[in-house]
């Protein structure tokens, strides 16, 4: 069933988009573009995820419930992440995040 | 319910009925009405503790309720009083029963400043009700809190400074508090078996030295801040001087007796061995406060100043009587802490209402005021020489106790400090003489003063309930004095037992 | 035994009429408070006058002596088992006497004060002060105890701040009531440290145990020495510091002069008559602990009193302040008194030197309570206290004449008067046993005729002042006390003290030594001749000697400069140099380290208060590298 593709496979791929990810979180200074990093790193994991329970403990299911979680929490967090930006913009009138550092000192 | 925990809920229901009502008028009323009933509830306790003594009953604390509140650490709401604490629960009711009065022309925020007010003393009386260390400590934290927001809000002059200095030297010493009262606890039962933060039950065992020698200091010196022990007394002026009338009052008068109180009842009581070794340092350092104190006063030139030194001399005295593990200076001790108490919040009361009618404290700038006020200025003469240790006043009675207590020491070095220390009622005559003579004799100087008028209703309420009880316990002083004896006796019972002299 | 336990009464009924009079005081008609305080004590002097008959003349002697009455007596606090502060009324010869004289001087002071007072603003509080007086003063004298006597002891020097500074708005009343207060308080340090010593020692407060010559509690302490002394002298010279202090010996003399700013009438009641002696009879009450165990103490007693009476005296000669002169002559003829303690032994003949210091005590008391009713009476006629703007004063104030010369004659010993008998018995006294001491109270019986002649003439005689308004005689109210205070001291050397008042109670044998006698009333009669020449008419003899003897009249003129002593001692040492240290140490060195942790703990986080820039990437990047570093920390180098 599983002959045909090793876990690294999966880990290194899980990697690329998680070290995307948190490239995209620390360098971009639009808060949309933020926030798909965001969902990158959280979809890195729930690669991982999936990979560590189908290949070390194929039957149980505990990977499985944490990605189903992880999406749902995603999208609950894009939806609240998305609202914030939207208030963001009309405070500031821009969701550069160079520009919003009023929570400083 | 019984008796004690009313204590709580009194001021708590009060706070609520603040809350409640809508016009600020009757918000005065509310809070004099609560307190008034707790003065009398304090009288009632006072009639039931000394019947139930009169009865034969000898038991260590009368009226001993226990609830746990916190099964795996052991914490108990635990109640009970001897006869020291219901002296100082009588003391506190009297002092925030005078507050209120003296505080009836606060506008700014009125609900707020009375809500604060009684949750202050909400926190003092839980405290000395309280026979669990913990619980003690929690009450003593918030006795702590709302100083900060009276001083800071309803306060005059460098007020925010003030508050900030005086929360956090107290903030500092409950951490001292805090970790010698877990210190007592860990070692509570040093033979094995279940830790406990009763007084009552830690009182039987004895706390093995090594830890008496650490934890000792750290509770003396913890309670000592508040009892203005010499260093850490600093606090003391900035926050007297700034804090509003009631708030001094209640400071000076019942938050300082914390102090003393809380030194005795933990430190000393829990740990004798270690006074008996470590006295003599802080037995110095609380001679030092008495003079120093009275010498830092001489030359103030604020009013509140004058006192804050002189709380610091007297306040010292308490601490140095506490620590001659001898009944009769304890006694003393005791009657110091009521007797200053008192005097200090008449001392404040007057200045606060001084300082409403002349806007300035600074002595040199009034004068002649027995013309102008003759009532206030009477008070503020008597206040002054009960102060100084008059026959007839609350002070001499304490005072003399505590010496000749002290004197008895069979320790010549002992003897010595007490003479040193008995020479501040010199210094103390000099500085209130000085501010009596500037302040309220000579001519008028003034033309703007002599439109004043005299103290209304309330403000004769509040000096006159606290006059009354300085000279009752001046003129006939057994029956104060054997109650908080007989109370001692136990106590001292204990201390005899584990080290003879 | 009689019944004696109304005495309490005595002292408690001015107390209640203070009460009233201090409480509703205001609210009475000025002529009806005056007269509740006076009717009060008339009561109470009725009452002393029976005590003193039924104590002296109908109360059981045992073996011949008075014994001491324990009349009434209440435990106030307890201090341990033994030690414990009673009130109570201990009757024996000299409180009774005490009684007499308070009772006497206090009622008489208070008819004169409805005169002299009269329509002064504080009327009321006038008499409500006389009345605590009256009553701290009967209570001291009374106490059973040696705490209680301490108790009054300090509530006599409070009522004499508030009478001293009466005059509330007048700087110079204000100051001198401070003065006098701080300065016996001082004083009274030392007689509370005496008291702790002898207490420990002794652990009894009770006078009755403490100075039975046979008891344990007189023999207590000897043993330990101290410097030479012991434990026991120690604490008598403590205790008579108190004594020193009350009755202004060198060097807490300062006072007294300066508490004549007080009302003339509480000048004669407290600062002449009453409560300077208390010092005295301190002395006087616990003498037999001064002969048997304190030896030195008592010598010392004797060598303040002399030393204080030729240096008052002196300075006495300069003053032009009547009350002034009167208050040095106060210290001198107290010194006299003192002197008289410190040179007397105990029973019989011995105890001489005692009896003729209360004789003394009684004497001086009414006359001296004269001269300064009489000044009072004076200075109300002229308005003046300065002896420079008075004279001839004989023509307008005859009775106050007549009155003061009595007295004046009095203190200056001129038979028969009783300060002929008093000053005999205490010059034979120190004559039997110290020849130093008698020659300084000889010489200074000379000096008292002489300053006292020279205000006489001065002030009745001399030169004819002219004055805005005729002076006039004082009130009735005023001058009956005069006459009967005249009669007093003129009579009161006719008392036998011998049989009455005594070192142990028991009658002794005395009589005129006509070998003291003829010596001592020719000096004063030479001291009023030389202020017959001086002062009879107005002469230059005076300037003349002043400019002789220029240093030494300028030096007693300044008073030996003690007040200057006292000022820099309290103001440059004390204010300046002890407590304005103190309090900037307390706000800079103490206050300071507080406030430098809070300074550094600000300045350390102003520091790195940068890390807080509000730049979410930068936290992540912070946050991503902390991250990895502990993974590498975990995984290689976590062994």
């Amino acid at each position: 069933m599983n002959a045909g593709i090793p876990i690294q496979y999966f880990l290194i791929l899980a990697a690329i988009m998680f070290f995307t990810g948190i490239y995209g979180f620390l360098t971009r200074r639009n808060l949309i573009t933020i926030l798909m990093s965001v969902e990158l790193i959280l979809n890195s994991v729930n690669i991982n995820f999936l990979a560590f329970n189908r290949y070390l403990y194929p039957h149980k299911l505990d990977g499985m419930f944490f990605s189903l979680f992880i999406i749902a929490v995603a999208a609950a967090e894009a939806a609240v992440a998305i609202s914030i930006i939207i208030n963001i913009y009309r405070r500031f009138t821009t969701i550069n995040v160079e520009d919003v550092d009023e929570m400083k000192y | 319910m019984d008796i004690l925990t009313q204590f709580v809920v009194i001021p708590l229901l009060t706070i609520t009925g603040i809350i409640l009502v809508k016009d600020t008028r009757q918000v005065k009323m509310v809070s004099a009405i609560g307190m008034g009933l707790q003065l009398i509830m304090a009288g009632i306790l006072l009639f039931l503790y000394v019947s139930a003594r009169r009865a034969g009953n000898s038991a260590e604390m009368l009226f001993v309720k226990d609830i746990v509140w916190f099964k795996s650490l052991n914490i108990h709401y635990t109640v009970g009083v001897d006869g020291i604490s219901v002296a100082m629960i009588c003391l506190t009711s009297l002092v925030v029963f005078a507050g209120i009065f003296a505080s009836w022309e606060v506008d700014f925020l009125r609900k707020e400043f009375f809500v604060s007010l009684i949750l202050l003393a909400t926190g003092v009386f839980g405290f000395f009700i309280s026979i669990d260390l913990f619980t003690m400590f929690l009450f003593y934290e918030l006795a702590v809190i709302p100083m900060y927001l009276l001083i800071g809000i309803w306060g005059s002059g460098p007020k925010e400074y003030a508050a900030m200095k005086l929360t956090l030297m107290l903030m500092g010493a409950s951490a001292l508090i805090l970790v010698g009262i877990l210190g007592i606890y860990f070692n509570s039962a040093p033979a094995g078996g279940q830790l406990t933060f009763n007084i009552l039950d830690i009182s039987k065992v004895k706390i093995p030295m090594s830890a008496q020698y650490l934890f000792f200091p750290l509770t003396f010196v913890g309670f000592g801040v508040l009892g203005a022990l010499f260093p850490f007394h600093t606090w003391s002026p900035d926050g007297h001087s700034s804090a509003p009338t009631a708030v001094s009052m209640l400071h000076a008068g019942v938050l300082m007796k914390l102090g003393g109180y809380g030194a005795f009842r933990v430190a000393i009581f829990l740990m004798p061995e270690a006074v008996k070794e470590l006295s003599w340092i802080f037995i110095i350092l609380t001679s030092v406060s008495v003079i120093y104190g009275a010498f830092g006063a001489i030359v103030q030139k604020d009013l509140k100043y004058i006192n804050a030194y002189s709380s610091v001399s007297h306040c010292g005295l308490v601490l140095f009587a506490i620590l001659m593990l001898n009944q009769t200076a304890m006694t003393g001790a005791i009657i110091q802490m009521i007797s200053h108490g008192l005097m200090t919040a008449l001392f404040f009361a007057l200045i606060g209402m001084i300082y409403g009618r002349t806007h300035t404290r600074m002595i040199n700038e009034m004068g002649g005021l027995m013309k102008v006020i003759p009532f206030l200025s009477v008070c503020y003469v008597i206040a002054g020489l009960a102060s100084l240790g008059l026959p007839g006043f609350s002070g001499f009675v304490a005072e003399m106790t505590i010496f000749v207590g002290a004197f008895q020491h069979p320790e010549i070095f002992y003897r010595v400090v007490t003479v040193i220390a008995a020479s501040s009622i010199v210094i103390t005559a000099v500085y209130i003489l000085r501010v009596v003579a500037i302040l309220l004799l000579g001519p008028a100087t003034n033309e703007h003063f002599d439109h004043f008028t005299d103290a209304k209703w309330f403000e004769k309420v509040s000096v006159i309930t606290l006059i009354c009880f300085i000279a009752l316990i001046g003129l006939a002083p057994f029956w104060l004095s054997s109650m908080i004896g007989s109370s001692l006796q136990p106590i001292m019972n204990k201390i005899l037992a584990l080290n003879p002299f | 035994m009689i019944n004696l336990g109304y005495t309490i009464w005595i002292p408690l009924l001015p107390f209640l009429m203070f009460l009233l009079l201090g409480l509703a005081g205001h609210k009475l008609k000025h002529k009806l408070s005056g007269l509740l305080g006076t009717g009060g004590l008339a009561i109470i002097t009725v009452l002393s006058y029976i005590t003193a008959y039924k104590y002296f003349f109908t109360s059981e002697k045992i073996d011949g002596a008075y014994q001491k009455i324990t009349a009434f007596n209440i435990t106030w606090l307890q201090f341990t088992d033994k030690l414990h502060i009673d009130l109570g009324v201990l009757l024996d010869p000299i409180s009774v006497m005490m009684l007499i004289v308070i009772t006497t001087v206090s009622f008489m002071v208070h008819i004169y004060s409805l005169g002299y007072m009269k329509g002064e603003k504080g009327f009321e509080r006038y008499f409500a002060f006389l009345s605590l007086f009256s009553f701290s003063m009967l209570g001291l004298v009374l106490a059973t105890n040696i705490f209680q006597m301490y108790i009054f002891w300090e509530l006599v020097g409070v009522s004499s701040y508030l009478l001293i500074g009466f005059y509330y708005q007048k700087p110079s009343a204000v100051s001198a009531s401070k003065k006098a207060f701080i300065v016996t308080r001082f004083a009274d340090l030392g007689f509370l440290i005496g008291i702790l010593l002898l207490s420990f020692n002794t652990k009894t407060f009770d006078f009755i145990t403490l100075t039975d010559p046979t008891g344990t509690a007189i023999a207590q302490g000897s043993g330990i020495v101290f410097m030479g002394l012991s434990v026991m002298t120690w604490s008598m010279i403590f205790v008579f510091m108190g004594g020193i202090g009350k009755s202004a010996m060198f060097p807490f003399h300062i006072w007294l002069p300066d508490a004549m700013e007080g009302p003339t009438p509480v000048s004669a009641l407290i600062h002449a008559a009453t409560m300077v002696v208390a010092g005295v009879y301190l002395i006087a009450r616990m003498f037999p602990i001064y002969t048997f165990s304190a030896p030195v103490a008592l010598e010392v007693v004797a060598y303040v009193g002399a030393f204080s009476s030729l240096f008052a005296a002196i300075i006495a000669c300069t003053q032009t302040d009547i009350k002034r002169v009167l208050a040095y002559s106060t210290i001198s003829q107290i010194g006299y008194m003192l002197l008289a303690l410190g040179v007397s032994g105990y029973g019989g003949y011995e105890g001489l030197g005692y009896m003729a210091s209360m004789f003394h005590l009684f004497a001086h008391a009414m006359f001296k309570a004269l001269l300064f009713l009489g000044a009072g009476a004076i200075i109300h006629a002229v308005h003046s206290n300065y002896m420079t703007d008075m004279g001839g004063l004989r023509k307008y104030l005859p009775v106050t004449h007549m009155t003061f010369l009595i007295a004046c004659l009095t203190i200056a010993g001129i038979p028969p008067l009783s300060g002929f008998f008093s000053k005999d018995e205490i010059l034979a006294a120190a004559l039997h046993s110290n020849k130093l001491l008698f020659a300084v109270e000889y010489a200074v019986a000379g000096l008292t005729a002489f300053y006292m002649f020279r205000i006489y003439f001065s002030i009745f005689w001399g030169k004819e002042t002219q004055y805005h308004e005729t002076p006039h005689e004082a009130p009735p109210t005023m001058t009956i006390p005069l006459i009967v205070l005249a009669i007093g001291s003129a009579l009161s050397g006719l008392i036998p003290f011998n049989e009455l008042v005594t070192s142990d109670g028991k009658a002794f044998e005395s009589e005129i030594e006509l070998l003291v006698a003829i010596p001592s009333v020719l000096i004063g009669l030479l001291g009023i001749g030389i202020a017959y020449v001086m002062y009879r008419k107005e002469t230059t003899i005076p300037e003349k000697l002043a400019a002789t003897f220029k240093y030494s009249y300028k030096w007693a003129y300044n008073k030996f400069y003690m007040d200057e002593l006292y000022l820099f001692v309290t103001k440059k040492i004390i204010f300046k140099h002890i407590s304005e240290p103190v309090a900037w140490f307390d706000r800079h060195i103490v206050d300071g380290t507080m406030n430098a942790i809070a300074y550094v703990t600000q300045s350390v986080s102003f520091r790195i208060r940068g890390l807080q820039s509000g730049q979410l990437q930068k936290y992540a990047y912070v946050f991503f590298t902390g991250a990895i570093l502990l993974a590498i920390l975990f995984i290689y180098l976590w062994k």
